[in-house]
């Protein structure tokens, strides 16, 4: 459903060229769900830009559902990959109500009949009728999330691209958040694609990683490895033990200053 | 006041519909949004002040026949000239007999004809110009904003006299001078509205649903860069008062014998000593109505800038 091959994006030109992903090959199946951690500035957000659209790979080749697209998407390409944001607080028009916000994705692609759709799909985020006119400031952070997933999923991709969707709520929202993208995956036949810096999202929602480092992908591996941490690469061994979270005995040894985050698998599990 | 219950229970009603936390359709969601608006903006004695004045600005102008005669703006009755205030002549009479209260009442008509239509050519102008430059950049942006320039290098005056020199004084041809010369701050407002937004992550959403440039500038960046150029705009009100009232005076504006509040005073002038009414009243109706629209301004400033709140 994603294939990259030898993808690499830069930006600037010259003397102040920077590659801020470098030779990035990878194979999503549909209906996979497909992580990428990493930490900041390791390009992973990049690629899934990349794979969006939004910004043009200069080299190597990404092809989506069998065909190869550049930065110039029609509007069937378009409808065939959704993303939903980081931050759910930058991610919707101030000034525009829930249902505006969802209404103009149907208007671009003339799906039509908008009120029922607007309702189905907030019903399938889990909020209701009376969340409809409200604009974004009337809604708390992990509804603002729901929304952007409702607006992602509005013109039934089958392709969603996670930019760390969870990173900016707090624990308790980000379950609900992670169970929802569950059940949507699931009833949907989604494919997914996810960055995360945080393993135990990624763990949880994923079934094969791939961990990236200045750009390049340095070692792709699945979830079980993760979580008996059997893993090959040296960087992604530092990556786990850096998850003290994740690998909670581990993390106490190493940082025992600062207490263990919560653990958001645990209050799913 | 006591007497009515059933208003008063109206009354709470419709603000409970527009204050609902959750709007049953798009329309109360909007009104109910200008309602808060509306309640943070009363707040402001100030700003209240300046609405007063200017809501009393367009009801003058609006009703300007029913508060004055129209005869009595124009008539020239010289054997009354130059008669200090009266019951007949609140404001006394000019120099050539005219009622002053029924030409400042008319002129109110011009000075806001004035307004309305530099406002109306410069707002899609600067926009039109600003929200493109601002969104694709590069060499859009390049080339307009170095118009942008070009604009911004003439003086307001002098392209005012040039227009008056070729086309002819008048009313309109005062409007295009001062429409012309004044765009080019909005489109430099509009541009870094748009800069700030271009790269806002709503924006990459409507991009990747596929949205067409013209309908992210009209649907997204618009909305958001409107509420600044409204309030730079009624801030400008006052400079753009006080330069058609200049070109009257200077004979470059409205012509006789048009009630122009700038030519008003610059025939006063002569007799400024011993008949101070005939160019002072024209004079305290260019100031209130410029401190009424600058004090709107400054109180709907505090309403929509998103950094007071």
């Amino acid at each position: 459903m994603i294939a990259l091959q030898k993808v690499g994006v830069s930006f600037g030109t010259g003397a102040t060229r920077i590659d801020a992903v470098r030779d990035v090959s990878f194979v999503v199946d549909a209906g996979e769900s497909f992580g990428l951690v990493g930490e900041s500035g390791s390009g992973k957000s990049t690629v899934l830009r990349a794979i969006a659209g939004l910004i043009a790979h200069a080299r190597g080749d990404i092809a989506l559902a069998g065909k190869p697209v550049g930065r110039r998407r029609s509007k069937a390409d378009r409808k065939l990959v959704q993303m939903v944001f980081q931050d759910p607080y930058g991610s919707l028009h101030p000034e525009h109500t829930v249902d505006q916000i969802l209404v103009d994705p149907i208007a671009i692609h003339r799906l039509g009949d908008a009120g029922r759709r607007v309702a189905r799909a907030l019903a399938e985020v889990g909020l209701g009728p009376e969340h409809r006119f409200r604009y974004p400031h009337q809604l708390s952070g992990g509804q603002r999330q729901r929304v952007a997933i409702a607006r992602a999923l509005i013109l039934e991709p089958r392709i969603l691209l996670l930019d760390e969707p969870t990173s900016a709520l707090d624990v308790s929202v980000q379950a609900e958040i992670l169970n929802l993208l569950t059940r949507l995956r699931r009833e949907h036949g989604l494919t997914m694609l996810m960055v995360s810096h945080d393993l135990a999202v990624i763990a949880h929602l994923c079934e094969r990683i791939a961990v990236m480092s200045h750009g390049a992908i340095v070692e792709q591996t699945t979830a079980e490895r993760l979580a008996t941490s059997t893993v090959d690469h040296p960087y992604t061994q530092e990556l786990l033990r850096s998850n003290k979270g994740f690998r909670r005995e581990e993390g106490e040894g190493l940082c025992p200053s600062t207490p263990a985050k919560a653990d958001p698998l645990q209050s799913i599990t | 006041m006591s007497g009515v219950p059933l208003a008063r229970t109206g009354g709470r009603s419709w603000r409970d519909w527009l204050l609902a936390t959750a709007p049953a359709s798009r329309r109360q969601a909007r009104l109910g949004n200008w309602y808060r608006s509306w309640l943070a903006f009363r707040r402001n004695g100030l700003a209240m002040t300046g609405l007063a004045i200017v809501l009393l600005l367009i009801v003058v102008a609006a009703a300007a026949p029913l508060i004055a005669s129209p005869d009595a703006a124009i008539l020239q009755s010289l054997s009354d000239r130059l008669r200090p205030a009266s019951a007949a002549h609140w404001f006394g009479t000019d120099e050539l007999g005219r009622d002053i209260f029924a030409r400042i009442v008319f002129g109110s008509r011009i000075t806001l004809a004035i307004v309305a239509m530099v406002a109306a050519i410069v707002v899609p102008i600067g926009l039109g110009i600003g929200l493109p430059s601002g969104y694709f950049g590069g060499i859009v942006d390049a080339v307009l904003m170095r118009i942008t320039d070009i604009f911004l290098a003439f003086p307001r005056l002098i392209l005012a006299l040039a227009f008056s020199a070729a086309l002819g004084p008048g009313i309109r041809n005062a409007v295009i001078a001062i429409a012309i010369t004044s765009w080019p701050p909005y489109a430099r407002l509009a541009r870094a509205e748009t800069m700030t937004r271009r790269k806002a992550e709503f924006i990459q959403a409507a991009e990747l649903q596929g949205a067409s440039p013209l309908r992210i500038l009209w649907l997204q960046i618009l909305p958001l860069c409107l509420s600044s150029v409204i309030v730079r705009l009624t801030l400008d009100m006052a400079g753009i008062i006080l330069t058609a009232a200049g070109l009257g005076f200077l004979g470059l504006g409205a012509q006789p014998p048009t009630p122009e509040w700038g030519a008003m005073i610059s025939t006063g002038r002569d007799y400024l000593l011993d008949q101070w009414w005939v160019a002072t009243i024209p004079g305290i109706a260019i100031f209130i109505v410029s401190l009424g629209f600058n004090l709107l301004g400054d109180g709907l400033r505090d309403v929509f800038d998103p950094r007071s709140g």
